[in-house]
């Protein structure tokens, strides 16, 4: 077993061993970032430096003896939307290529007091508007599984990162699916928690009461780890829950022996890719061989969770970056000659045509004489779209779904046409709109593309969802790390 | 014949220590952008955090403005660019106002005027620009991004540009009596803004507003509503229309200007502030508050007026400085009769203050201190004029004035065998003032208290002199 191929109990259990050092798992890591990071370009910064003073200080607590956190030691990689104290974030934006902040997010912050080990900033559709990483300002992220194709987003970074080898573990953000599409087209396990539980303090915002920070792994052990350092109230995020009720004590392999499974038709529907929907079918015959009930169940207001995102989010999204506006910081445009003028070429300059096409949306939908019948109307249908949710988590503990329709497109299919871009997901909008827990995590492979499948519960069920994960992932024991195409050293 | 519809629009800025999302010190005068943070500076990541305090500010002038307050509020954000705007919002309160369906009332030439609140709201102010036109530049401080603001919208119910006056001289009283902001105009504590339409007389429909900005003091508002009545007036008696503008009152010029017309009129884009959640303010929160709000000003002076026996100019003087009316309110329920404590405090002691520059708090001669002097003088035992040379002292020292009295052998001289002596002495050195007095120049025997006064060392009743002069330069005449 080579170190990067590890995962983080793995490593921790090495580590406590003296079967190697933290600085030793930090340089292995850096060494497969170095030797596979041209072709995939996951990463916008690599902090060497950083990652080997923390690695140093890992290994200078254990030779005194202190008790480690099972994070501690740990390499991770951080979406490049979340605040670092002297590292660049950039949001994949020419807006903030040279932004470098003053502070750290509260989740950074939480990983780094557990001693993970921060390797860099991962790449991600500008603003994380996006379902591929295209829309990043610098360079596409391409999928392990096969270069050609796209990884996901907008966390696609963040994914490909784990899914490589690159991290053990790493944060996205997810404010329609950004955390779990990419966790599906690159096979690993990806969490979005309760709108709530994880601070979003120093997360660039996209739309506020969307987003919440959630990581990658690539066991369910390892995400369950992670999520538990980051849950937790922060005075800093107003919207942070105090005294969230998930019980971390719980252990993952309860089992799920009489777990009520719904399996929602809205979500089987036209449009899926077939291929796909039978791969989600057979592992949900997984999970009725251990023991689950499953029952067919309806969310009738599915069909708006799509257009009803793409109004919320946008609506927010103009209003959050109207900071970006080249007076205090960022891009600013060289030849304005007024205030107005300076304003709207930096803005023109700096965003790319996502994030433009968002604003715009956003911009309308709340403008004078079409709030109501745009974001208050999406509001409403917001509250029914909670409610088919709260409906279904009466009869049943989970829903499964598909977590995107299809497995990851190739690079540049889709860029043309924001629709079809959208679509991505389309299984993971509701969630967001309802503010409940949901992950993904591999369940097959079609055509050598990882497919995945969705978990969704009510709110603050994270440990449930864990459970249910990790019993699907210890009976069928699928592979963890690709074996590169197309000639990607496997180092 | 026309007449005005007024209606007023007032920010103050709330004296919390700390602004109204983040912890940076609401203080004057820092070093620009040294009192900024993350949050007030609106970096990308940035969250709010709402400070306690300043709503119960909002709270308390929502109150003291007979406002029902919001059992469930929220906030919202207003959307616009401009450089001093950190995020490229303010978060402010659109349709939930903390306080609304208030009234205030006030006199005008001794006339009962009230006029309806519309709406109290909490928002944050932004960052300051300064211009420097000579080097083509502009710099920004965000010292006051963040600091926690009110606005205050009436109804329009102000008829004259002097009602105006008088409506923000009542509303300044009380936002200061209840010590939520110190209000001052000229160094933007308060801003005040004006809508302003004209009608005919009897109409119930209002005319087209005009807004008028960038008042800067209480003369200005007086002087822009009349030059806008005035222009308005002309404009419609000559046929004209008085179209739907925002103008802006230029002070050197002493004239209205057009500012933006109804077409440039900007779209907010109000939408609740998702970084925030929703503000529940319950029975016993609203109760803390009402329980912090003294009796207001103007009740305060009738009480005084009717229960204290105190004339209504004095009343008016002793409220106007509430430190001052506690002071005097201290000193009256210790016993001392109302209106001699009401007389000492507005001449002798503010004399004495003002000399000093101190601030009643500073004064080491408390409202027991004080009250005693008052016994001191009301019973005789000292005279008024030594009372007033001692106050100074006493006023600094903090000594018990009965002590310093009769530590210093002040008291006053009643004892008529005692004064017997030095009116006969003063009689017996002054032949040419009794003979004056005899010839009848009764102004003679001023002259004379003055001379036993003076023998006395100032200690005789001056009452008891002039009674024995009278005898005993009588005496001799019979
Ligand atoms: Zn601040």
């Amino acid at each position: 077993m080579k170190i990067y191929e590890l995962n983080a109990s793995e490593i921790h259990k090495g580590l406590r061993h003296k079967d190697f050092s933290a600085r030793e798992v930090a340089q292995a890591h850096l060494y497969r970032i170095e030797q596979t990071d041209k072709d995939l370009k996951a990463f916008v910064t690599v902090t060497t430096e950083q990652a080997l003073r923390a690695a140093d200080a890992v290994d200078a607590k254990m030779s005194r003896g202190e008790e480690l956190h099972p994070l501690s030691g740990i390499p991770v990689a951080v979406k490049d939307n979340m605040c670092t104290t002297g590292v660049k974030t950039t949001c994949s934006s020419k807006m903030l290529e040279s932004f470098v902040p003053p502070y750290t997010a509260t989740v950074v912050n939480k990983l780094e007091q557990a001693g993970a080990v921060v390797l860099g900033k991962t790449n991600l559709d500008e603003f994380a508007m996006g379902s591929s990483t295209e829309n990043s300002a610098f360079f596409t992220t391409r999928n392990p599984y096969d270069l050609e194709r796209v990884p996901g987003g907008s966390s696609g970074g963040s994914a490909v990162a784990v899914a490589a080898g690159q991290a053990v573990i790493a944060l996205g953000s997810d404010t329609g699916g950004s955390i779990r599409q990419p966790a599906a087209f690159c096979g690993i396990v990806g969490v979005k928690p309760t709108y709530s539980l994880v601070s979003r303090y120093g997360l660039v915002a996209f739309a506020s009461s969307l987003d919440q920070v959630g990581p990658f792994a690539r066991t369910v052990s390892d995400a369950a780890w992670a999520l538990e350092a980051l849950a937790g109230h922060d005075p800093l995020d107003s919207t942070s829950v105090p005294n969230a009720p998930v019980d971390w004590s719980q252990p993952l392999d309860k089992g799920i022996r009489g777990l009520k499974v719904g399996v929602p038709r809205e979500y089987f529907a036209d449009g899926m890719e077939p291929a796909v929907v039978k791969s989600v079918r057979e592992a949900i015959k997984v999970f009725e061989c251990l023991g689950a009930e499953i029952s067919e169940i309806s969310l009738p207001h599915t069909s708006y969770a799509l257009p009803t995102y793409y109004i919320i989010a946008p609506a927010e999204a103009s209003s959050n970056l109207a900071r970006f506006d080249g007076v205090r910081y960022g891009f600013r445009a060289e030849g304005a000659t007024n205030q107005e003028e300076l304003i709207s070429l930096s803005r023109s300059q700096g965003f790319g045509p996502e994030v433009k096409r968002r604003i715009m949306l956003g911009t309308y939908a709340l403008s004078n004489g079409y709030y109501d019948a745009y974001y208050g109307k999406a509001q409403k249908v917001r509250s029914l779209i909670k409610q088919d949710f709260d409906n279904a988590f009466s009869q049943v503990d989970i829903i499964l779904s598909p977590t995107s329709p299809t497995t990851a497109f190739k690079v540049g299919a889709r860029v043309n046409d924001p629709l079809s871009m959208y679509m991505a997901d389309l299984c993971t909008f509701a969630v967001n709109l309802a503010g409940i827990p949901a992950l993904s995590l591999n369940c097959g492979f079609v055509e050598g593309l990882p497919v995945g499948l969705q978990l969704m519960g009510k709110a603050f069920s994270e440990m449930m969802l864990l459970q249910a994960a990790f019993a699907y992932e210890q009976t069928v024991k699928l592979p963890q790390l690709p074996v590169f195409k197309g000639g990607l050293p496997n180092v | 014949m026309y007449e005005t519809a007024i209606g007023m629009e007032v920010h103050l800025e709330l004296c919390t220590r700390s602004k109204v999302f983040c912890g940076c010190s609401t203080n004057y005068g820092g070093a620009p952008n040294s009192q900024a943070c993350p949050v007030c500076l609106g970096l990308p990541g940035s969250l709010p955090v709402l400070n306690k305090r300043a709503v119960e500010f909002a709270i308390k002038a929502s109150l003291a403005l007979n406002c029902e307050v919001a059992p469930e509020t929220k906030f919202d954000r207003k959307n616009y660019f401009y450089p001093d705007l950190v995020k490229g919002y303010q978060i402010s309160q659109y349709d939930k106002p903390i306080g609304r369906n208030g009234y205030i009332e006030f006199e005008v030439e001794g006339v009962t005027r009230r006029v309806g609140i519309r709406r109290v709201h909490l928002e944050e102010d932004t960052g300051k620009s300064f211009h420097d036109v000579a080097a083509e530049r502009t710099y920004l401080d965000f010292n006051r991004s963040g600091v926690p603001l009110i606005e205050i919208v009436t109804e329009p119910d102000i008829r004259s540009s002097a009602e105006a006056k008088s409506y923000l001289e009542a509303l300044r009283e009380i936002m200061e009596y209840i010590e939520v902001s110190d209000c001052r105009i000229e160094e933007g504590s308060m801003r005040c803004e004006a809508n302003i339409s004209i009608r005919p007389t009897g109409s119930s429909d209002y005319g087209i507003l005009n807004e008028i900005k960038n008042i800067g003091s209480l003369r200005g508002v007086q002087r822009a509503l009349e030059y806008e009545i005035k222009r308005q007036t002309e404009l419609v008696s000559s046929g004209g229309i008085v179209l739907r503008q925002t103008r802006r009152w230029n002070e050197s010029e002493l004239k209205t200007e057009v500012m933006r017309t109804k077409e440039e009129a900007h779209d907010y884009r109000y939408f609740p502030e998702p970084d925030l959640v929703q503000l529940v303010i319950d029975n016993s929160w609203l109760n803390k508050c009402r329980s912090e709000i003294p009796e207001l000003p103007r009740a305060r002076r009738e009480r005084y007026v009717r229960e204290l026996g105190i004339t209504p100019y004095d009343a008016e003087e002793l409220v106007a400085d509430r430190a001052l009316a506690q002071y005097f309110e201290g000193v009256a329920r210790l016993g001392t009769e109302p209106k001699l404590a009401a007389n000492w405090l507005l001449s002798d002691l503010r004399r004495e203050l003002n000399q000093a520059s101190l601030a009643i708090e500073q004064v080491k001669l408390r409202e027991a201190g004080f009250s005693e002097l008052m016994v001191l003088v009301s019973s005789g035992a000292i005279g008024s004029k030594t009372a007033k040379d001692i106050l100074g002292e006493l006023v600094h020292s903090g000594v018990s004035p009965a002590a310093y009295v009769k530590e210093k052998g002040l008291a006053q001289l009643s004892d008529t065998s005692e004064i017997e002596k030095f009116v006969e002495q003063a009689i017996a050195d002054s032949p040419k003032i009794v003979a004056d007095y005899r010839v009848g120049k009764e102004r003679a025997l001023t002259a004379l208290v003055g001379v036993v006064m003076k023998l006395s060392r100032g200690k005789a009743k001056p009452e008891l002199v002039n009674d024995l002069l009278t005898q005993k330069l009588n005496k001799g005449r019979l």
